[in-house]
């Protein structure tokens, strides 16, 4: 055990810490759930990109720099540290890029990842339908095959920036006698293929940040197909597996919202400390955020040594959805009557944006998997309880 | 950046784990509640015979030479099996307070405590009884940052009798006059080393006593049948147990930094120290908490083992420095004016 960084790693923290105060935009971003915002995030995904610094765990002759997971790490420490934007393209860059390497052709490669990588390519996920949430295997959208071409028709929803995406990845089934988790596959779909129809759906902010799909005869080439006909269930578990889920919710960015939150108790003691749950729910979320990190860290060291993930993984996301449940819950109380205010409205001093991050964390538990499946998972994979 | 165990280490820790599996059987330790000592001389010399009596003594004094961070995994086996004996306290505590004190004392009574001829037990005055002074040959007492190594003639030790059966705890007061062997600074800063040494290893032991409330709580389940199944496949049942296993999962990291740090990161031991604790203590509670409630009734009994473990967990909980201290240690470092604190400043 050697708990430090090596000189090579301190060299890249100072590089990309020197880029992003060089780069990161000043003014911030508007959000991405809105159209100038989309493209303004896009635009930076493009600088990120020509600075090298998009997909760092991505191999060189694809623009990235082939770092290993501890430099991932703290690339997004300085990442998160500087302030930069959100990255409106997770799904592709994080979850996408990697199954492509791992599943498609090089054909596909060359044809998806650069424009992925340069932002000109913005990714939604197609998983969810109105009956498949949870029981994801439940999926009835369909893509039947004619000659080179899937004809897909259904719904799906639920998808995430897709309002303004160029292309969704998701699972059609396309055996229409097969069953559950047979019969699937993986297909690359662009948004402005004719047939679609996106309707934006509203989230709690009442922005569109998600949308429902509809597909109407709307055709494929096969050339789009990830993996092979049938075996969308594999490629899909692969694109949730636990290292992506380390790149979607990596440490840094609750250590940054643990940071933000001592602070706002230190700036609010005087009201605050009329209640000492609030003190006692500050130094847990510190703990808890340094607990992520420190474990995090561990993992990622054992993976790089060689050490397969197991099924203690499914831990993971409990943990940092209820961490960032409880921090955005004790802000709420720190800040008062002022909790409830928009950050623009005239009596909203100090607020931030910990409403937005409130809003937010409520769908934490729910999305990439909701708690209550994750417990059953870890209750019957890694305790071996009975099913 | 390595946060890995040695092979070395994980290899030590599955020996000790299948001896303590073994031998440390619930039927034994039911039986050693009701001896004179409750301790185990024979068991002790077994300890010894395996190098762990000194596991921390130096290598010139006949022990092993190594760190808080070579024994973190063992004392983690020792919570596993709720060992009574006073190892954990011997190797973590008492041992290296030995070393800092150095001079005679030290090259008398390391090499005996190696080949488990002697025990050294440590006493701090925040923990209120010294566990253990009963079979100290050499009981080193901290009293108001003086620090003095008692023969059992320089003693006497009155029993208070823990809900745990298998603690030996005592109420130590120094008869005739004994000299301070370290005082002042010098015995503070050996009061804050040997405290946090106390509490990681109640934190290292929190962690495996943790692990066996779900293994058998796990097994229960599986087995008992109501409604014509068995119980564990029922969902709040599962949950139950799922909450304690990421709370367990979360703290392992903790306890390996502090024993880490215990070795190389003097400054940081106190605060790496309390978030190892609390986090351990609070996956064991709540192991405990859980655990009895899938067992119903059975789990509130005397006769099924559950209780040794929850009850082992509920003491290491407020010893060694309680939650309230642990808190505060953690409060004084992030509420501090021009705390480092957010992305990037775990590995300083
Ligand atoms: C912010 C956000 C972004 C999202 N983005 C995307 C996206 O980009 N693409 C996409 O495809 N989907 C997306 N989703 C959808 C997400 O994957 C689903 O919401 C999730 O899988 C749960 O499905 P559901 O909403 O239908 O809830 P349901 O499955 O109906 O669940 C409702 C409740 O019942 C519980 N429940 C259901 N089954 C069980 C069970 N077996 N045991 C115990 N409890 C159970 C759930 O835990 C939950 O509490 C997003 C969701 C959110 C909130």
């Amino acid at each position: 055990m050697q708990l430090a960084f090596t000189e090579q790693q301190q060299a890249f923290r100072k590089e990309i810490r020197e880029w992003l105060a060089a780069n990161v935009p000043a003014e911030p971003l508007k959000t991405f759930d809105t159209e100038e915002g989309f493209q303004q995030h896009r635009e930076w995904e493009a600088t990120l990109n020509e600075g090298r610094w998009g997909m760092v765990t991505w191999p060189e002759e694809l623009g990235g720099r082939g770092c290993d997971l501890i430099e991932w790490l703290i690339f997004e420490e300085e990442y998160y540290r500087a302030g930069a934007p959100l990255r409106v393209n997770q799904n592709g860059i994080f979850l996408l890029g990697p199954t492509l390497m791992e599943y498609g052709t090089d054909e596909q490669k060359a044809r998806f990842l650069p424009a992925m990588a340069e932002g000109r390519d913005i990714w939604a996920q197609g998983w969810s339908e109105p009956n498949a949430g949870s029981d994801m295997a439940a999926i009835r959208s369909t893509a039947r095959l004619e000659g080179d071409k899937y004809i897909i028709n259904g719904q799906k929803t639920w998808s995430t920036r897709a309002v303004w995406a160029d292309w969704l990845f998701g699972m059609f089934r396309t055996d229409p006698d097969s069953q559950r988790h047979r019969g699937l596959t993986f297909i690359l779909v662009p948004l402005n293929s004719p047939g679609i129809t996106i309707r934006p759906i509203p989230q709690l902010d009442g922005l569109p940040g998600f949308a429902e799909i509809f597909f109407d005869n709307v055709e494929v080439d096969v050339s789009n197909r990830l993996g092979d006909e049938g075996a969308g269930w594999a490629v899909a578990m692969a694109t949730a597996g636990f290292e992506r889920g380390l790149m979607l919710r990596s440490p840094a960015r609750f250590q940054e919202t643990a940071r933000r939150l001592v602070e706002l108790y230190r700036e609010n003691e005087a009201t605050a400390s009329a209640d000492p749950a609030i003190r006692e729910a500050v130094i847990r979320a510190w703990m808890d955020a340094e607990a992520y990190c420190l474990s995090t860290y561990q993992t990622a060291c054992r993976l790089s040594q060689g050490g397969k993930i197991g099924a203690e993984s499914s831990t993971n996301k409990i943990f940092w959805s209820e961490l960032d449940q409880a921090m955005h819950a004790t802000a709420m109380s720190i800040l008062g009557a002022r909790a409830e205010l928009l950050p623009h409205a005239p009596a909203a001093q100090g607020v931030g944006r910990w409403l937005d991050g409130w809003l937010f964390s409520q769908s934490g538990p729910i999305y990439a998997g909701t708690n209550e499946i994750q417990r059953n998972i870890i209750a019957e994979r890694m305790l071996g309880m009975p099913r | 950046m390595d946060f890995t165990f040695s092979e070395d280490q994980l290899l030590f820790q599955e020996t000790v784990r299948s001896f303590l599996v073994n031998e440390i059987t619930p039927e034994r330790l039911r039986a050693g509640w009701d001896t004179d000592t409750g301790r185990d001389a024979a068991l002790w010399q077994q300890l010894a015979e395996m190098g762990l009596t000194g596991l921390t003594v130096p290598e010139e004094h006949d022990g092993l030479g190594m760190s808080a961070l070579d024994f973190v995994l063992l004392a983690q086996e020792c919570g596993y099996v709720a060992l009574p004996e006073p190892l954990v306290n011997s190797v973590l505590v008492a041992v290296p307070a030995l070393v800092d004190l150095g001079g005679e004392l030290a090259a008398e009574w390391l090499p005996k405590v190696a080949a488990g001829e002697a025990r050294v037990v440590a006493g701090l005055e925040q923990n209120l009884v010294v566990e253990d002074a009963h079979v100290a040959d050499l009981l080193l007492l901290e009293r108001s940052g003086q620090w003095f190594a008692l023969t059992p003639d320089q003693f006497s030790a009155e029993r208070n009798e823990s809900i745990d059966p298998g603690r030996r705890l005592f109420s130590v007061t120094v008869t005739g006059n004994a000299e301070p062997v370290l005082s002042g600074e010098a015995g503070d800063r050996l009061r804050l080393a040997s405290l946090n040494r106390g509490a990681l290893g109640c934190a290292a032991q929190a962690l495996g006593l943790a692990q066996r409330m779900i293994d058998l709580s796990v097994q229960y389940t599986s087995e008992r049948q109501q409604f014509g199944k068995p119980i564990g496949s029922f969902q709040a049942v599962k949950h139950h147990m799922a909450n304690v296993a990421v709370r367990l999962e979360y703290a392992r990291a903790p306890v390996a930094r502090a024993a880490y740090a215990m070795d190389e990161d003097a400054a940081g031991a106190s605060l790496a120290v309390a978030q190892a604790k609390l986090a351990a203590c609070e996956a064991a509670n709540l192991a405990a908490k859980n655990s009895i409630q899938v067992h119903g009734a059975m789990g509130y009994t005397w006769e099924v083992d559950l209780h040794i473990f929850m009850k082992k967990a509920w003491a290491l909980a407020n010893t060694w420095g309680d939650a309230g201290y642990h808190k505060q240690q953690v409060a004084s470092v992030i509420f501090a004016e021009g705390a480092a604190l957010g992305a990037g400043s775990t590995f300083r």
